[in-house]
């Protein structure tokens, strides 16, 4: 068994932090320790984000901060103070499905969802990157994002869909 | 009459797709509740041996942790292991955690810390210090194959494989002969959603569970049977499950997990297990498989033996078909089939997509191939040469066969005819490109469902089944067979499937839930038609009165008189003029045993691949698939069609990059995460071409389904594996074929 | 994860003083790699500290032409910075060949460098581990080793080092900034990372009390004839198994320099410069890289899995050697 440091005191270690996701400001109390995913997950209870590795290995948990694409596991929400966060809940404006939700309906480009809203919110981080000019830019772009339905070939349409429609 | 509601057969949108884009489907570790704690698994990190001693003192002294549950505070739960017994299971003795010191396997679950917040309890289980004594642990296969045995007893699907004929005999006379060995490492399922359950506990005892499964049925019993409680106090929800591939046709851990804990603490918990407990569960074990063809200079099969050899675990035996698709596939008189199993120090493996049919026809698909090469035809022609139009381990004429079709529709899609059969005749630069194909072949089953449906007065129809959807379109088509046999707009119907309250459907697996649960479904519409048309004779100087149910279409939300269509009736009117708020029923639907006995019943594929193997550094890209596939009538080509491409990407995906890694050091799967167990990312899958061919099949149930789970899957990996060949002329018959494999 | 107290430095001497003194403290920028560890109870921090307010976000020329990276640069702004991508091509390749977007809009310059191994047992707690826990054993040797090293290796610690923009940045003679307790200091890529030998806990030269504050980039390019070839098990999102980054100027048709970092081979980016010197005024043919390959790889030892690694190096070395020659601008 490894040394582990001695306990650190939960009040001691507390933060107050505000993260905006979704254009909400939420004000947490939060210890260090709680990654931006759970945060988003069980704090705030918007459970559209996904866990699938906890490890920055699939993608499932992508959100957007500041407009880029990270996965939300692999950082601290007390790191994330004050940034602007959206999650999958927030790509929708008004009840309107962003078109690559619309494309991703239309094209199949999922099964069981489970990987979905991180495809997506990874799709709009590709698109705000503008670096995906050919269909294997789009293939290269979006492989950060495991699929184990194996809707890639869908996944790829969709997005080229909406990116030749900018 | 326009029947506008003809939806059988449409590419229809995912009706539950808009909850998917938007984040509104829930899955089992998306629910919350006051006062809800978390629980962390703490795993066994020997294979083989027994606890010493467990403290739990310091993740005890945090505050916020509620409890560590190990061997030494369990207690109480059923005694016989027949409890302990599901749907899935197969025979042996069932596993029990944490109601003993033993270790079994590595990775067993060996304690549950349940804290405040999911970061405390992942602290305390750090804290929880286990002394082991280990004893020598056995996890090799190809080690140990002189210690194979046959199965005991039986589970739910499998065959006992059979022998026909004189394989020694024939095999002998044969002109043109290949025996190869091919081998297989354990594959884990991997779904993207880790298992998950999250149990609301309730002042009065009673309990929900939302679980990750394929069946809340399965789920409903186990945790009845495991914990002593009454069906009344266990509801059980899984309105959405995030892939699982088999993975969940058990009741995994976490389920037990999170229950004891709940009704221990009387306390809501959510368990969650981490991407590495995934691969301390059941999985595609590791197999060694030799074959045997024998046959003339024409091509004809004389004899074929087929034996295989699969890991298990110590206490249960796991058993799928593998041999058995070599006495069916092909036309041939002489077959030999035997399947043995090794006892290891593993958890039992699990039905894994076409569990059997992925492993053995690789094996069959492949030895096919090598011996076209050794014929010098072409490995099509051999195929065509051997049809059988009868599946010869049974005797008995397919239901319907249209694989032939598939072939030449295929074949002719992908360009095979321009095949030159030379390896490494494609070269260009350091490229080497290869085609080869192969069979697919799974069974088309019917498996027990039943459905309700409910007609109200608002014109709207619910209907229900204890079934799930996967990620397979469950949701969706059986709205689709609902909307049409009713006659009603698809946004008039809704489908509810994963809450064990509704009516009896049996696990979600085998490709057979379209087929079984489609016809439940279908049943209880008819049988809302025959009521409304009754309840219509009702209504004073009703039209309808002297017509039976054949003279009557129901379409656009009305019934017709199919003669006279100006004459008809909105449906919500019946009710409304009757008086009545609803009309519900539930369909029990029973096979024609006697008609489906004389027939075999199956699916089948024909899939070509093109490869590009860089010669240099062995790497492969599968650049071109192209796969027909023959499976009854298509309820949706969009999902259908998914489905099928998802099998084709878990095909190039065993191919090419799947394997679970023991470690005899540790008896361990080693590389047990997404960045070192590899799964085709979205660069590696390219073109991918999906045929449906026609075929028309009245045996099968009354809709003409026969399923597209899994059969999209079988023969891939062997097609791969026939393309590297053709295009550098190695035969690897070790999956996955890596790099390495090729310098 | 254990618990841990959490501040923000203000500035680099208030970071350096915060950690300076406190062994279980760390820095955190990225963590990408870090709060993985921590979660597989790898790695205990009794505080982090976030540096990433503090101001090395640029990347700007020096007075003399060099090109100054800031260690709190994202990797994927680095690899798509303009005169990165014109003069520095190789290292844009190496950083776009590594992890996937999601991470490289997070990692940072100076937490690529300071990336640990992917070795299964130095992340499995189950197992012993010298990386881990010093004096446990080594796992790997006995065990599954496929992505193992084969060069520098010692009979503590046969890990590699995962990172591909550090094979680039040695191609390159990069030289890591790092500010401490006794001040700054610039430590040459090639001396910044360690073998194993009887510390494999320790993978590199940095200071505990020392912060990583950029790399600078020399003023020769080299950005006509450049390669980073990195293979794989698949396509994209996966670690080395061999990678290679190759620059090289030709004159008067013979080799007038080359030079050739391995990544996935050994503890650090691994380097052989007697052998470039050998490739110097001789024909850059398949045969030379071939031969040249040779020398580079023949110490190396395998354990096993990872057995196809010489001759997968080998061809790889050729391969990148040749596409550099042939790149078409």
């Amino acid at each position: 068994m490894d040394q582990v440091a001695a306990p650190v005191l939960v009040d001691q270690a507390t933060h107050t932090i505000t993260l905006t996701i979704n254009k909400i400001p939420y004000e947490l109390k939060i210890q260090p320790w709680v990654t931006l995913l759970d945060a988003i997950r069980e704090y705030v209870q918007l459970t559209g984000t996904k866990k699938g590795c906890d490890q920055g290995q699939c993608g499932a948990c992508t959100v957007l901060v500041n407009g880029k694409r990270i996965n939300s596991c692999l950082t601290l929400a007390v790191m994330k103070d004050g940034a602007d966060i959206t999650t999958i809940e927030g790509v929708a404006e008004d009840g309107i499905l962003h078109p690559l939700q619309q494309a991703f309906i239309d094209h199949d480009a999922f099964q069981c969802g489970y990987c979905t809203p991180g495809q997506i919110c990874s799709a709009i981080g590709l698109l705000n990157e503008g670096k995906a000019r050919t269909k294997e830019d789009i293939q290269e772009l979006m492989s950060g994002n495991l699929c184990r339905c194996g809707a890639y070939t869908n996944i790829v349409a969709a997005v080229q869909q909406v990116k030749d429609k900018l | 009459m326009n029947n506008e509601t003809s939806y059988i057969g449409q590419p229809v949108n995912r009706v539950d797709g808009y909850a998917k884009v938007t984040g509104d489907a829930k899955y089992a570790a998306d629910y919350n509740a006051g006062g809800l704690c978390y629980g962390v698994v703490v795993s066994a990190g020997i294979a083989r041996g027994r606890i010493v001693r467990i403290d739990a003192s310091a993740a005890l002294q945090l505050e916020g942790v509620f409890q560590v549950f190990t061997h030494e505070n369990v207690s109480g739960l059923a005694w016989f292991n027949m409890s302990y017994k599901d749907m899935d299971a197969p025979p042996g003795k069932h596993f029990r955690y944490l109601q003993t010191d033993m270790v079994t396997y590595s990775q067993q679950p060996v304690a549950l810390v349940v804290a405040e917040t999911f970061e405390l309890a992942r602290y305390a289980a750090t804290l929880v210090n286990i002394t082991y004594a280990a004893d020598a642990h056995t996890t090799s296969l190809t080690g140990n194959l002189d210690k194979a045995r046959p199965p005991k007893g039986k589970k739910t699907g499998f065959k006992k494989p059979a022998n026909r004929g004189h394989f020694e005999k024939a095999f002998k006379a044969a002109q043109v002969t290949t025996d190869v060995t091919y081998y297989q490492g354990a594959e884990h399922h991997n779904p993207m959603e880790m298992h998950a359950t999250t149990v609301l506990y309730y002042k009065n005892g009673s309990i929900t569970v939302y679980d990750k499964t394929q069946g809340v049925l399965n789920t409903q019993s186990y945790v009845k049977s495991v914990f002593g409680l009454s069906g009344k106090k266990v509801k059980v929800l899984s309105p959405f499950v995030g892939g699982a591939f088999g993975s969940a046709l058990r009741p995994q851990y976490q389920l037990f997990m999170a229950v004891l804990a709940a009704l221990e603490l009387k306390r809501s918990v959510k368990v969650m297990l981490t991407r590495q407990q995934m691969f301390s569960f059941g999985f595609r074990p590791i197999t060694q498989q030799s074959l045997s063809l024998g046959a003339l200079e024409d091509g004809s099969l004389q004899a074929i033996s087929h034996k295989a050899i699969s890991g298990t675990s110590q206490f249960e035996d796991y058993v799928e078909n593998i041999v058995n698709w070599s006495g069916m596939l092909y036309h041939c008189k002489n077959v030999q089939q035997d399947y043995k199993l090794v006892s290891l120090d593993t958890y039992t493996p699990l039905d894994m997509r076409a569990p059997g049919a992925v492993t053995g026809v690789f094996g069959l698909e492949c030895a096919m191939d090598e011996l076209a090469y050794k014929l010098h035809m072409d490995p099509l022609e051999l195929r065509r040469i051997n049809y059988s139009v009868e599946d010869g381990s049974m005797k008995k004429p397919y239901s319907s066969k249209a694989l032939m079709d598939c072939y030449e529709q295929a074949a002719a899609r992908f360009g095979w005819s321009k095949r030159n059969p030379r390896p490494g005749s494609m070269k260009n630069g350091h490229l080497l490109t290869g085609w080869g194909m192969a069979t697919g072949m799974w069974d088309a089953m019917t498996v027990p469902a039943r459905a309700k449906a409910t007609f109200t007065a608002d014109g709207k129809l619910t209907v229900g089944s204890a079934t799930a959807d996967i990620g397979t379109g469950t949701y969706t088509i059986m709205t689709q067979i609902a909307a049409e046999t009713l006659g009603l707009p698809i946004d008039h119907v809704t489908f509810q499937l994963g809450d064990a309250s509704l009516p009896f459907a049996y696990l979600e697996g085998g490709s057979a839930t379209a087929a079984s649960v489609g016809t439940a479904v279908q049943q209880a519409c008819l049988q809302i038609r025959e009521r409304l048309l009754s309840l219509a004779k009702d209504i004073p100087d009703s039209p309808f009165r002297e017509l039976s149910i054949e003279q009557i279409t129901f379409a656009d939300g009305k019934m017709y008189m199919s003669e006279t269509p100006a004459n008809f009736i909105h449906l919500k009117d019946i009710l409304t003029l009757t008086a009545t708020d609803a009309v519900n029923v539930t369909s029990t639907p029973l096979p024609n045993i006697f008609k489906q006995m004389k027939y075999a019943k199956n699916t089948h594929s024909a899939v070509f691949v093109e490869v590009q193997v860089d010669e240099e550094l062995g790497s492969v890209k599968v650049s071109r698939v192209v796969s027909a596939v023959a499976a009854g009538r298509i309820l949706n080509p969009k999902t259908a069609r998914s489905q099928i491409v998802g099998g084709i990407v878990w095909g190039i995906s065993g191919a090419l990059y799947e394997e679970s890694v023991m470690d005899h050091q540790f008896g361990r799967f080693i590389n047990h995460n997404y960045a070192e167990y590899h799964i085709p990312v979205n660069l590696d899958i390219n073109d991918i071409e999906v045929i449906f061919v026609e075929e028309n099949d009245d045996v099968v149930n009354p809709l003409g389904v026969k399923g597209v789970g899994e059969i999209g899957q079988v023969g891939v990996a062997a097609a791969v594996a026939n393309a590297i060949y053709h295009a550098t002329g190695k035969r690897i018959r070790d999956l996955p074929i890596t790099l390495d494999k090729l310098l | 994860m254990n618990n841990f107290t959490y501040s923000q430095a203000t500035g680099i001497d208030n970071a350096v003083n915060e950690i300076t003194g406190h062994e279980k403290s760390m820095f955190i920028a990225g963590g990408t790699n870090l709060i993985d560890l921590m979660k597989e109870n790898v790695l205990h921090p009794d505080h982090l500290i976030d540096i990433n307010g503090l101001h090395l976000t640029s990347i700007e020329f020096l007075d003399d032409g060099r090109l100054f990276l800031g260690a709190l640069v994202t990797n994927a702004d680095t690899a798509w910075h303009p005169e990165v991508e014109k003069k520095y091509p190789l290292l844009a390749e190496a950083i776009l060949a590594g992890a996937s977007p999601q991470l490289r809009n997070m990692a940072t310059n100076g937490g690529n460098l300071m990336q640990r191994t992917r070795c299964y047992y130095f992340y499995d707690t189950s197992t012993p581990c010298n990386k881990r826990t010093p004096g446990s054993g080594c796992s790997a040797i006995n065990g599954y080793n496929r992505i193992h090293a084969i060069l520098g290796t010692s009979q503590h610690c046969i890990a590699v080092h995962p990172s591909d923009m550090c094979v680039a940045l040695r191609a390159i003679n990069a030289v890591v900034q790092v500010k401490g307790k006794a001040g700054e200091r610039l430590i040459p890529i090639e001396h910044f990372h360690r073998l194993p030998a009887y510390t494999p806990q320790i993978d590199n030269n940095l200071a505990h009390d020392e912060l990583i504050t950029g790399i600078i980039l020399p003023r020769e390019h080299f950005n006509t004839h450049y390669k980073y070839l990195k293979v794989r098990d698949r396509a994209s999102y996966a670690f080395a198994l061999v990678s290679v980054a190759v620059v090289l100027r030709l004159k008067e048709g013979v080799i007038d320099e080359i030079r050739i970092a391995l990544g996935g081979v050994a503890h650090k980016p691994w380097r052989d410069e007697g052998v470039e010197n050998w490739l110097k005024d001789k024909p850059a043919t398949d045969e030379n890289f071939a031969e040249a390959a040779d020398m580079i790889l023949q110490e190396a030892k395998t354990f096993g899995a990872n057995d196809f690694k010489p001759a997968l190096a080998k061809r790889a070395i050729v391969r990148a050697c040749r596409e550099a020659l042939n790149r078409e601008i």
